[in-house]
């Protein structure tokens, strides 16, 4: 069997009593790539913080099941063990844990007690990923994105990304706030985790993220719904058009929910 | 109240244990007044800390202590303050068992340079004169409050360590001060004088197991660094939770001189702690670290003084405290720049984490500024644990409990790593790491 697959079916979220998500459903599989984009304030971020657990976010309908199991059961903690990952648009700072401590207590909580990765093994495959980022070495031993740049934030969610390998990963506006040769190296790294058993949902409000990773689909979100899906020419459509033409086929006034 | 606040001892008692020690009459006499003061003196002062009902009075006074055989024969929270076997063994070190000394070790290179360091006892009839110089007479004084005066009349523990003039010592000279008998109070005394030009690092370590049952920590240290001496002194104490603590930390720096301390303040019982130094000379330096984790119940009062006497004298403080659990603990950071202390520098930094709904902290910055021509600065931080750095570290897959750890560790690291002692950073995370668990 080839990956794993994240089942998303009829999700409503609310956050502090306002309901964010009316109902999204889709399906991502190993070996896909989905984007998910649409203007601001649609509901994108709020899709990807519920999936992982964010403590804001409460579910008030529906379900998200990785592998037919309940995802939304689980402990945030439980969800990255399963196999889940979110590439966040914020990430937390942390002063006095180290990248490099951090990242082994994370790929040790995926193995079992007395089976932890050998040093050796983790600095070679830090170095190895480190190197294809272009990171700075020194980022190893920086507390975790302690006074990072904002660039420097985002490369260090893909370098997770690529020592953790999950199953599937969520990458919320990975691209916001790169220029354009960060962004050529943070496309280099989610593509090399391109293949049969990695899904991929990538969400984002540019295309041009998308002009250096091909999406196999694309979907539009608006007013907390998945409103319309396509392939990879439906977001070269919404670069060249805009998503003017989406609001007057659907006759939809305001894009966003709530206000 | 149903707290007893009264001694449960007689002057008569007082001469007695002092004639079984075989002290010279001066300092039973220092013991017998200060046993008639206490009465009379009033209370430690441990600002927004309530100790009425803490217990000063119920204890053992004078338990005796084994020699110790070997090393294998340390429980282990002994042996990871002393490193490995043949660690162990070359160290400048002298451990206390109760109220005795249970080994001790001088290198004789150390003696040949005229080092003192054995304890008080002795040190009275073998270096009377230098003791009577210093003992509670220029740092702690005697009738400070309540428990500094029972300190001197029931001193049964110390330490004195003398280096002379010129003398570099470059190992730190380490004393472990084990509580094996669950109700053994100590009343330490750590003398240090370091003349002029010289140099030590001195460790201190305090452990006891008493998780039950009730005993009594009254602890006093006074340093001298004379002029353009170095002195690091590093302490963790690792108190139970059945004593109460009460430790008062002294320093006295001349012209040029340094004083480092490196505290960890560990206990899991209630405790006072002042740590204060006075920078007389002109240009000397102090720099106080110190880190703390509550948990339980226990309440804490934390003050860390610095006063500047000397022009260009320069202090900084810093201070991280981590409250778990339904612990509560106050810092106050001071900072006093005295009338002449021209061109001073006072700087400090306090700052602490809440872990827990029912835990309490409080961090108080005070600066006392009586001279124009001066620097000084503070920043200080009460918060609680951001839930958004906890969904993070859990989004990798981190347990709960784990990213706590990491979270408490990363607080206290920045204070840990600046310690500029290496066995006390390695001590400290052990005791750390414990306690976080």
């Amino acid at each position: 069997m080839a990956g794993s697959t994240l089942e998303i079916k009829d999700l409503h979220v609310e956050i502090e009593g306002k309901e964010i998500l009316k109902g999204v459903n889709l399906t991502i599989n190993g070996g896909e790539f989905h984007a998910v984009m649409g203007p601001n304030g649609t509901g994108k971020s709020t899709l990807a913080s519920a999936i992982m657990g964010h403590p804001k976010y409460e579910v008030t309908k529906g379900s998200v099941l990785l592998d037919g199991e309940d995802v939304l059961e689980m402990e945030v903690d439980e969800r990255a063990q399963a196999g889940l990952f979110l590439a966040m648009q914020y990430p937390s700072e942390i002063s006095g844990v180290t990248n490099s401590d951090f990242l082994r207590s994370s790929i040790n909580s995926r193995r079992e007690e007395g089976d932890e990765i050998p040093l050796m093994q983790f600095i070679k495959k830090m170095d190895e990923n480190l190197d294809y980022l272009e990171i700075d070495k020194d980022m190893a031993q920086r507390y975790l994105n302690d006074g990072f740049s904002g660039g420097e934030k985002k490369r260090n969610e893909i370098l997770q990304l690529m020592m953790l390998e999950p199953a599937i990963a969520i990458l919320d506006e990975i691209d916001s706030g790169l220029d354009i040769d960060a962004l050529k190296v943070v496309s280099k790294g989610i593509n090399k985790m391109r293949k049969d058993d990695f899904g991929c949902l990538i969400i984002t409000h540019y295309q041009r993220l998308l002009n250096y990773i091909t999406p196999d689909q694309v979907h539009v979100m608006m007013q907390g719904r998945i409103v319309k899906s396509g392939g990879p020419e439906l977001a070269q459509r919404l670069e060249a058009e805009g998503y003017e033409w989406i609001k007057e086929e659907l006759g939809i006034e305001d894009e966003t929910v709530g206000q | 109240m149903a707290v007893d606040t009264k001694l449960p001892y007689e002057e008569q008692y007082i001469s007695e244990y002092s004639q079984k020690r075989n002290e010279p009459e001066w300092f039973r006499n220092i013991r017998l007044n200060a046993f008639r003061q206490s009465e009379d003196l009033p209370m430690a002062k441990a600002n927004k800390t309530r100790i009425i009902d803490w217990n000063f009075t119920n204890f053992k006074h004078d338990v005796a202590g084994e020699p110790i055989q070997s090393y294998d024969t340390l429980p282990e929270q002994i042996r990871v303050l002393l490193g490995d076997e043949s660690e162990a063994e070359n160290k400048n070190l002298i451990i206390v068992r109760n109220n005795d000394v249970a080994y001790a070790n001088l290198s004789q290179d150390l003696k040949d340079n005229g080092v003192i360091f054995e304890d008080i006892f002795t040190a009275l009839n073998e270096h009377g004169d230098l003791v009577q110089k210093y003992f509670m007479t220029d740092g702690v004084a005697v009738d400070e409050n309540k428990l500094t005066a029972r300190h001197a009349a029931l001193l049964n523990s110390g330490i004195f360590l003398y280096v002379p003039k010129n003398v570099v010592i470059k190992d730190p000279v380490q004393v472990v001060f084990w509580q094996e008998d669950d109700e053994a109070a100590v009343f330490n005394h750590v003398l240090l004088v370091a003349e002029e030009n010289s140099e030590v690092t001195y460790v201190e370590n305090y452990y006891s197991a008493n998780a039950n049952k009730e005993s009594v920590a009254n602890l006093v240290s006074e340093v001298f660094a004379h002029a353009n001496a170095k002195v690091s002194y590093g302490g963790v104490d690792n108190f139970a939770a059945g004593t109460t603590t009460y430790v008062n930390r002294r320093g006295v720096a001349d012209r040029d001189a340094q004083i480092e301390w490196a505290l960890g303040q560990m206990n899991d019982g209630n405790t006072i702690s002042e740590n204060t130094t006075h920078l007389k000379g002109d240009n000397s330096i102090c720099n106080a670290k110190s880190v703390s984790v509550g948990r339980g119940k226990q309440k804490q009062n934390f003050t860390a003084r610095i006063v500047n006497w000397g022009k260009d004298s320069d202090g900084y403080i810093l201070q991280h405290g981590v409250m778990k659990d339904q612990s509560s603990s106050i810092f106050d950071g001071i900072g006093k720049i005295e009338h002449g202390a021209t061109r001073a520098n006072a700087e400090q930094e306090s700052r602490v984490l809440m872990l827990d709904e029912g835990a309490r902290g409080d961090a108080n910055p005070i600066l006392l500024i009586d001279e124009d021509d001066v620097t000084a600065g503070h920043a200080a931080s009460v918060g609680r644990v951001d839930p958004l750095q906890l969904y993070y570290l859990m989004s990798r897959g981190i347990s709960q409990q784990e990213a706590e750890r990491l979270v408490i560790h990363g607080f206290l690291d920045p204070v840990v790593r600046e310690i500029p002692i290496e066995t006390v950073q390695k001590q400290l995370k052990a005791v750390i790491e414990g306690k976080v668990n």
